[in-house]
């Protein structure tokens, strides 16, 4: 029971931090700029492609890393251009760029999976650096743990920083009240891409780290992507409210953490990988559903 | 200085449900001039407001201010030089972010936005200072959100956030129509109060016969997208509500004989 209760755990920390990447992104289109922004299901692959052909190829896995959040800017980058540039409505953009990243996934991997099995990626490289410091680890759920916990604090404390800033102002504003950006003289045109690039570059910093700590990219790896993010938003915002960016940036990683927590406890009472999707949809669902009730129901 | 020249614009032009909003206006502002535009609705007060500020694109016309024709810049270039405030509190002020970063976003007017923390201590003094200086007893409340404030104070911030840079033009339309009375009278007097001290050029758009007449140096009649009146200087004081009626309705009619002279054969 008890070793249960604690492989639990340790899943749910080990996935659901490196999901947070995931769900920051998907918190600055879904929740700032109030859309769902479908350029994630392909900028998720693509994070993990670009990484793990990379990694097979030999780049050092830091710098692999780095590339995919690159490209995953540049995909973002893509879906603003076209919603601002072409004035195409911003869902319909993040779905053309989503179809073209399918094809573009396949090329960059030249199949359509990649495996990391025998290739060293940075939980690798973060053991072995550990341990030559004379911190004996191992590539397992405690370095990952340790790691992404890091890399998640430093993200999470950059992006905090960025949307106090004059620019960060100018981005979260472009979502709520263009109008009134715009009179103040911002160039929303331009707000809109730096939001996608960064949206779109945790993303596939996401499916770059979950690729390596999986062992293998997969071209099907970003299917319902989105509607895992939100929902880990969603999970999230449910238990600590909107009321400031801070907490809206904390809600995402404790949705991530929760998210990871119903699966695993579903997949342990019986449900089988297959029913994941599934699973998902009914998470979003309740996350959407449960504050309405709750309100409807505190209102009688 | 603003001036503008042969102003127009036809909404669904070419088609049956065609309404022109702006009839070729020719109007020239000097600087420190506090304009206030009245009209029936429909006349084209509000679309004139929207050109200058490049919310509405005009057919024809230019628009110069400082010598520089703005009339196809987009707005957030424009926004550099001008400040505009909207009838509903909701469009001229961010309900989601608080008072201080509502009042920071605007001190950045026309200028780069960068990666510097935009909300400082020093300038959270300056904006309580200049909290206090309207007396609305906000200056306790800087990181209060704008959605948890009244439309009269949502109102009185944004018109903090339209003058803070001292804008070369001040557009505002109708900014008091949605407040009740009371609190209309409180953000007039408190826009007065700015415009006066910062020597502001002022265009107002109202409905209100008695404050177009109260308030401002200069009145614009406009009807059917031109305009129809224009009183400054020493006449200005003198005029009446009566008489403001009465020549309305003489103006109207001219305009209307004047159509039916043009549609007569």
């Amino acid at each position: 029971m008890l070793a249960q209760l604690h492989s639990l755990l340790v899943n749910m920390l080990e996935q659901g931090f490196l999901f947070s990447f995931l769900g920051l992104g998907v918190l600055l289109t879904f929740r700032f700029f109030r859309f769902p922004d479908l350029t994630a299901e392909g900028s998720y692959p693509l994070g993990g492609a670009v990484a793990a052909t990379l990694l097979v190829g030999g780049a050092n896995p830091y710098l692999a890393t780095f590339a995919a959040v690159l490209a995953g800017a540049a995909a973002g980058t893509v879906t603003a251009l076209i919603h601002t540039k072409l004035r195409i409505n911003n869902i319909i953009a993040g779905i053309v760029v989503m179809t073209a990243l399918y094809t573009v996934n396949l090329r960059v991997m030249g199949r359509a999976n990649v495996s990391l099995l025998s290739t060293p990626g940075v939980f690798a490289d973060v053991a072995s650096a550990l341990t030559a410091l004379g911190v004996p680890m191992r590539e397992d759920a405690a370095t990952t743990i340790a790691a992404t916990l890091v890399l998640l604090i430093a993200v999470a404390a950059a992006l905090v920083l960025f949307l106090h800033t004059d620019l960060g102002l100018a981005v979260r504003a472009t979502g709520e009240n263009e109008t009134m950006i715009r009179s103040l003289g911002v160039d929303t045109d331009g707000t809109k891409m730096i939001g996608l690039a960064i949206s779109n570059g945790a993303i596939a910093l996401s499916g770059a780290l979950v690729a390596q700590n999986h062992g293998f990219a997969d071209i099907g790896m970003g299917i319902g992507i989105l509607v895992t993010g939100a929902a880990s938003v969603l999970i999230g915002e449910a238990i600590f409210g909107d009321r400031s960016i801070e907490r809206w940036v904390l809600a995402a990683i404790v949705g991530a953490l929760l998210y990871r927590l119903l699966v695993a406890v579903a997949l342990r009472v019986g449900l089988e990988p297959v029913d994941l999707k599934l699973i998902t949809a009914v998470l979003l669902l309740a996350a959407l559903a449960v504050p309405r009730l709750r309100g409807r129901l505190l209102r009688r | 200085m603003l001036v503008l020249r042969g102003l127009a614009k036809t909404f669904l032009a070419g088609t049956p449900n065609a309404a022109t909003a702006l009839d070729g206006i020719d109007l020239e502002i000097g600087d420190g001039e506090f304009v206030t535009v009245i009209g029936s609705n429909g006349a084209g007060k509000s679309t004139l407001l929207k050109a200058i500020a490049g919310l509405v694109e005009p057919d024809r016309g230019s628009i110069e201010l400082d010598g520089r024709d703005i009339a196809h810049d987009p707005v957030w270039r424009r926004a550099a030089l001008i400040g505009r405030i909207a009838q509903d509190p909701q469009e001229s002020t961010c309900a989601v972010m608080t008072i201080a970063e509502n009042l920071a976003m605007a001190g950045k007017r026309g200028e780069r936005r960068g990666l510097r923390r935009a909300v400082t201590p020093a300038l959270r003094e300056r904006f309580r200072a200049a909290l206090a200086e309207v007396g609305l007893g906000l200056e306790g409340r800087l990181d209060a959100r704008l959605g948890t404030l009244s439309g009269g104070q949502r109102q009185a911030i944004a018109l903090l956030m339209a003058t803070l840079t001292h804008p070369r033009l001040l557009l505002l339309d109708e900014h008091l129509a949605s407040l009740d009375p009371k609190t209309g009278e409180a953000v007039m007097a408190m826009t007065a109060g700015i415009v006066a001290a910062g020597k502001l050029t002022t265009l107002m758009v109202t409905h209100n016969m008695q404050e177009a007449i109260r308030w401002g140096s200069r009145l614009v009649m406009m009807h059917a997208g031109r305009i129809i009146l224009d009183v400054a200087g020493a006449e200005k004081p003198q005029l009446t509500v009566a008489a403001l009626v009465e020549k309305f309705h003489r103006a109207s009619r001219s305009a209307l004989a004047e159509d039916r002279l043009l549609l007569t054969p």
